[in-house]
């Protein structure tokens, strides 16, 4: 009996000692071999009597099963410390940088204008555009602007070698003329004529350069005809597109009498802050007003039916007072120190 | 338009402070740009009177002055300026006083003798940058009294800023006008009476043009001092308005132009001979005006002439021959009305613009000519003296403008503004700013004043009656409409997408100018006539750009002086070429006949392929990498490449492909050439490419097909085929010959080198074949296999790398 629980005891301490498979295999063979110890007790069972054969028998066969048990734990537990070591061997510095490429940006104009239109977008304005060399006629004559307009003086405007009827567009109104002479085309067989809503962002020219002004700029150009629309619509629509862009309900906003020829009435509109670099003061940031009834003739829309608002957006400006930028030339420097800011 | 508010309220006064006045104004479209007070706060300063100025005992640069203050003792004061003088009276800053910068004065020593109180220069009171000696004050300042109540400051100058079409608000009686239109107040009027003749000194006057001069008044005055002083009130009222003093007959034309809005001239009358005439110039006619510019007018250009010369561009300036000085002693004052188109544009064409030009160009009062005349009399009698002659006035009726009714409907006038108001408050907002209102029921007919010039149709009115009523009371409506989805197609892009798909690959936007150098045209694009400029701003942005990639090389080197060499940019914008009448351009007309003027979208790449970093080695970026960042902008639609067919001078000939989408050429792939690697020092080649942004917008809608569950098989083909023939062309020959199980064929390796004979490469391709209904037989696969070999044996000379 008690040599029988001696070899559990020493098999045991055999498997335990081995720390490696290979010295696990070979303390296996010692016990469990073909020559095994446990192995000798059973072959000497053949010499006994039927009644302790049975005996004995089960008694050994008792110790078998607990050294293999042990040896299955031995192994189990060389197995979790070889994963072990290598989990410990294949650990990162997870502080090193990722890798790969870098992301670029978009022209901090650009995510104005995308945040324009999107804003605009959600009530229904279609976004269009139009030439940058544009006709006299587009630009000026069908704005309400007559030939004598200061407007027109070489003073502000850009105008082509050899061809007197063409120019940089000074505004980008021209695609008011544009559009709605193109959805006049389009609904003609409407009656009445679904309303037209579109914004125009662009590129525009003046000659002029300072801080504050560059002789190419942008503009957003929003224009709403139908058969009911008001100056009350126009506060409401620029007010609530104000507010929801510097994304602030204590914006102060202010529709200021103005005048441009192919508004009428028009306003400027300013706004204030409150809180910040600029609180309270009034900047302004826009014009509009309700499109002159002949400049609805002139893109083919009858004035007596419908009526419609028009406004002109600076997002070179709104982009200044969103993000800080206090010189517009850095936005036309392509300075990737400057530019890389906006990710 | 500026003007002192002292002024403004000697007309209307309103119960506001200058705050509230300067709101009140640009909420009524006269925007207030700038308004400052004339001084800034200082107080215990006094008008003094210098009774003695001894040297200092003890310094040589200093006096030690008695002075007058209006008290019982004269004050000891030490100063330095070098103009102290006995009998100059100044201001005297008392002890106790706080000058500007809060700078008390106390009783001090200096130099050991005691000093009760300061005298002021301009700059020490803040009144002007001059700091040379005292203040001079004139002779009849009232000793003792306080400066600030002397010189009247405690004023505020406003500028405002006035549209166009408010020409009746270029003068303080216009301002005023509007002013109690707003409150309610009521308005003062400039006293006015007529002078009546005391000679009979008169001027013949006659209209030539009368299309362009319908009225025009003249009066002599003889016998005027025109060395009087101009008195302070005027010219203080003048500088606060922006303009100098000059002499008194001066003054007085431009103090009643700035009170009516009415442009006044002078001549020396001595100087004239004969009738007046207001005509069209003659052939060759010269004339040298006040601001000593020689001018010869041109044709359309309104004169005033005697009879033997030109004298004054009319309505624009006078001529310097015939100006009064301070030497004259009879005056010919000419008080006419020119309408706006007759000198619109005239003074600008010239150089310049005179303050009766921007006010004629704008519109003048037709009816202000004669009240003005007799005005500007008045006050040349009181300063200068004299003997007034009759008012002659030549006019001429038929071509005054005439002021028509305008009907307008009370209805429209509500659905317009978007707010509810009656007919009769409408009349009344109107009748405020004195429009003539009759109301006939369906409509009012509603006539303006003669000071109104923008008063012509309905919508002038309704105008007029939302400023009067106010922006601010309108209401704001959130808008409504139809509620009708707008369009989203998946067969197009947003140029949104192209942007963020760009940036996503690491390359940043720029706006670059649409106005380039002449230079760039020719060399990059080999553009010898390039849309020029009329009037550039710069000659270095003298054309318009007919390519994006010039631009976005500029960034690479600005950049690279700026330490950044890693540059990574694209711009989207538009290109301009010049477009022969009658040539179609691809696919739609043109917007503007003779131009082209398509948005392209271009981008370069420069320095390393990746961002320095650890684990990678660094690489320089090549054309391949720039290839790949196109065709994933465009997938799943492919791309091919061909060498380019037309000279493209910016490229590298070797290194540059043109790209078509669907067989239409699109744009440009390439390596920078190296002469302009060189000229710009750019250190290594950037990689470009344009393309037509329209083609890069085009997309299409997914259509989804049968996914096979048989496995594939892949075979592998190491192809040697001459150098020179292009990859693309044994990859088409393998795709022409594959049978409909061949899935995909992608070239995975390319080798020249040792165990492959000069003259030739090794291109690998890995063959996947797969079935939708079965598994493929080996047999299957190595007859589809050897079909390609012969195929590409026969049609490029390749054969299987052994």
């Amino acid at each position: 009996m008690d040599n029988l629980d001696q070899l559990v005891t020493d098999a045991r301490a055999a498997f335990a000692e081995a720390t490696a498979a290979a010295a696990l295999e070979q303390a296996k063979a010692r016990f469990l071999g073909k020559n095994g110890l446990v192995t000798e007790q059973l072959k000497a069972l053949g010499g006994l009597a039927p009644e302790q054969k049975r005996e004995r028998g089960a008694e050994v066969n008792r110790v078998k099963a607990a050294i293999e048990s042990a040896l299955a734990e031995r192994r189990e537990a060389l197995r979790d410390a070889e994963l072990s070591a290598q989990l410990e061997a294949e650990a990162l510095d997870v502080t090193l940088p990722g890798r790969g490429a870098a992301p670029g940006g978009l022209h901090p104009v650009s995510r104005t204008l995308e945040r324009i239109e999107r804003l605009f977008q959600s009530i229904g304005f279609v976004s269009v555009d139009g030439p940058e060399i544009e006709t006299d006629w587009h630009n000026f004559t069908a704005l309400n602007i007559p030939a004598d307009h200061p407007a027109r003086s070489m003073h502000d405007t850009f105008f082509l070698e050899g061809r007197q009827d063409v120019l940089l567009r000074t505004h980008t109104s021209p695609v008011q003329i544009r559009a709605m002479l193109a959805h006049v085309e389009q609904t003609r067989d409407c009656d009445p004529m679904p309303d037209l809503r579109v914004i125009a962002p662009g590129r525009v020219y003046r000659v002029d350069s300072d801080a504050t002004h560059s002789p190419m700029f942008h503009q957003v150009e929003g224009l709403w005809i139908g058969e009911r629309v008001s100056f009350a619509d126009l506060k409401g629509v620029v007010a609530d597109f104000l507010r929801k862009f510097f994304e602030t309900d204590s914006l102060q906003l202010r529709f200021r009498p103005s005048f441009f020829p192919f508004t009428e009435p028009s306003a400027e509109i300013d706004v204030a802050f409150t809180g910040g670099a600029l609180d309270g003061r009034w900047l302004e940031v826009a014009g509009c007003g309700m499109v002159h009834p002949n400049v609805l003739r002139f893109g083919g829309v009858d004035p007596e039916r419908y009526t419609g608002f028009a406004f002109g957006f600076g997002p070179d400006r709104l982009t200044m007072l969103r993000y800080g930028v206090d010189d517009l030339r850095l936005f036309f420097e392509g300075d990737l120190r400057f530019l890389s800011q906006f990710r | 338009m500026q003007f002192s508010e002292n002024w403004l309220r000697t007309f209307v006064n309103p119960p506001l402070g200058s705050e509230a006045l300067g709101h009140l104004m640009t909420m009524a479209g006269l925007e207030v740009e700038e308004a400052h007070p004339v001084a800034p706060p200082f107080s215990g300063v006094v008008v003094a009177r210098i009774i003695e100025a001894e040297k200092h005992p003890n310094a040589d640069k200093l006096k030690l002055c008695k002075v007058d203050v209006g008290e019982n003792e004269p004050l000891q004061i030490v100063c330095g300026a070098p103009n102290a003088a006995v009998g100059m009276k100044v201001p005297c800053a008392k002890v106790g006083a706080v000058l500007p910068g809060d700078f008390a004065i106390k009783a001090a020593k200096l130099r050991g003798v005691e000093s009760f109180g300061m005298l002021c220069s301009g700059r020490e009171l803040g009144l002007s940058e001059d700091h040379g000696g005292l203040l001079a004050l004139e002779e009849d300042a009232p000793v003792g009294m306080d400066i600030r109540e002397w010189l009247a400051l405690d004023d505020t100058c406003f500028v405002i800023k006035l549209t166009p079409n408010r020409a009746d608000c270029l003068s303080l009686t216009g301002v005023a006008r509007e002013v109690a239109a707003l409150t309610g107040v009521p308005l003062t009027p400039a006293p006015l009476k007529l002078v009546p003749p005391a000679n009979d000194a008169r001027r013949d006057i006659v209209l030539d043009a009368p299309e362009k001069c319908p009225r025009y008044c003249g009066r002599v005055i003889s016998g005027v001092n025109a060395k009087a002083p101009t008195p302070n009130w005027m010219k203080d009222r003048l500088k606060r308005s922006g303009l100098r003093p000059i002499h008194a007959l001066v003054d007085i034309t431009n103090y009643v132009m700035l009170e009516l809005g009415q442009p006044l001239h002078a001549f020396d009358n001595a100087r004239l001979s004969g009738a007046i005439h207001v005509r069209l110039p003659r052939p060759g006619e010269e004339l040298r005006l006040l601001n000593e510019q020689n001018v010869k007018p041109a044709p359309d250009t309104l004169l005033i002439a005697d009879e033997a010369r030109a004298l004054a561009l009319a309505g624009i300036m006078g001529g310097e021959e015939t100006g009064v000085t301070i030497e004259t002693t009879e005056v010919f004052l000419e008080s006419a009305f020119f309408t706006p188109e007759a000198i619109t544009g005239r003074a600008r064409v010239l150089g310049f613009t005179s303050d009766a030009s921007h006010r004629y160009e704008r519109g003048v009062d037709f009816q202000l000519q004669r009240p003005a005349i007799e005005r500007a009399t008045q006050l040349i009698l009181d300063i200068c003296g004299g003997v007034p002659g009759p008012v002659e006035e030549a006019r001429s009726d038929e071509h005054l403008p005439r002021r028509e009714e305008v009907a307008l409907r009370p209805a429209r006038v509500c659905q317009v503004l978007g707010i509810h108001l009656n007919t009769e408050a409408m009349r009344s907002l109107l009748e405020r700013v004195h429009l003539t209102v009759r109301d006939l029921a369906v409509e009012l007919r509603v006539a303006p004043p003669a000071f109104r010039f923008d008063i012509e149709t309905e919508e002038d009115l309704i105008e007029e009656i939302a400023r009067l009523y106010g922006y601010d009371n309108i209401p704001s409506h959130a808008p409504q409409g139809n509620l009708g989805m707008l369009a989203s197609t998946e067969s197009a892009r947003t140029e949104w997408d192209v942007r963020h798909f760009l940036a996503g690959r690491g390359f940043q936007e720029v706006v670059n100018y649409a106005f380039v150098d002449s230079a760039w045209e020719r060399d990059f694009c080999a553009n010898a006539a390039p849309i020029r400029l009329a009037n550039p701003i710069a000659s270095q942005m003298d054309v318009m750009r007919s390519s994006l990639i010039p631009g976005l090389v500029s960034n690479l080197t600005t950049n690279r002086k700026r330490q950044q060499n890693r540059v990574r940019v694209f711009e989207l914008g538009r290109c301009f070429t010049r477009q022969e009448q009658g040539q179609a351009a691809d696919g739609a007309g043109e917007e503007v006949p003779g131009f082209h003027q398509p948005r392209r979208l271009a981008a370069l790449a420069a320095g390393f392929a990746l961002p320095e970093q650890w684990g990678e080695s660094a690489r320089a970026v090549d054309f391949f990498d720039l290839k790949g960042d196109l065709e994933a902008l465009f997938a799943p639609r492919a791309l091919t490449f061909a060498p380019p067919a037309s000279a493209a001078p910016a490229l590298h000939p070797g290194r540059a492909a043109s790209v078509f989408l669907e067989g239409r050429n699109i744009g440009v792939i390439g390596e920078l050439h190296p002469v302009w690697v060189q000229r710009f020092e750019l250190g290594v080649a950037p990689v470009v490419f344009e393309v037509d942004l329209d083609a890069a917008l085009s997309a299409l809608c997914p259509e989804s097909g049968e996914i096979s569950r048989m496995p594939t098989v892949s075979r592998d083909l190491a192809l040697l085929v001459p150098a020179s023939v292009p990859a693309e062309r044994v990859l088409n020959a393998l795709r022409e010959a594959a049978p409909a199980v061949v899935r995909e064929i992608v070239l995975f390796d390319l080798y020249q080198g040792k165990g492959v004979e000069s003259g030739c490469k090794s291109l690998a391709f890995r063959v996947s074949m797969q079935d939708t209904q079965r598994t493929l037989e080996d047999a299957e696969v190595d007859e589809a296999i050897s079909g390609l070999l012969q195929h590409v044996e026969r049609t490029v000379g390749g054969r299987l790398r052994v």
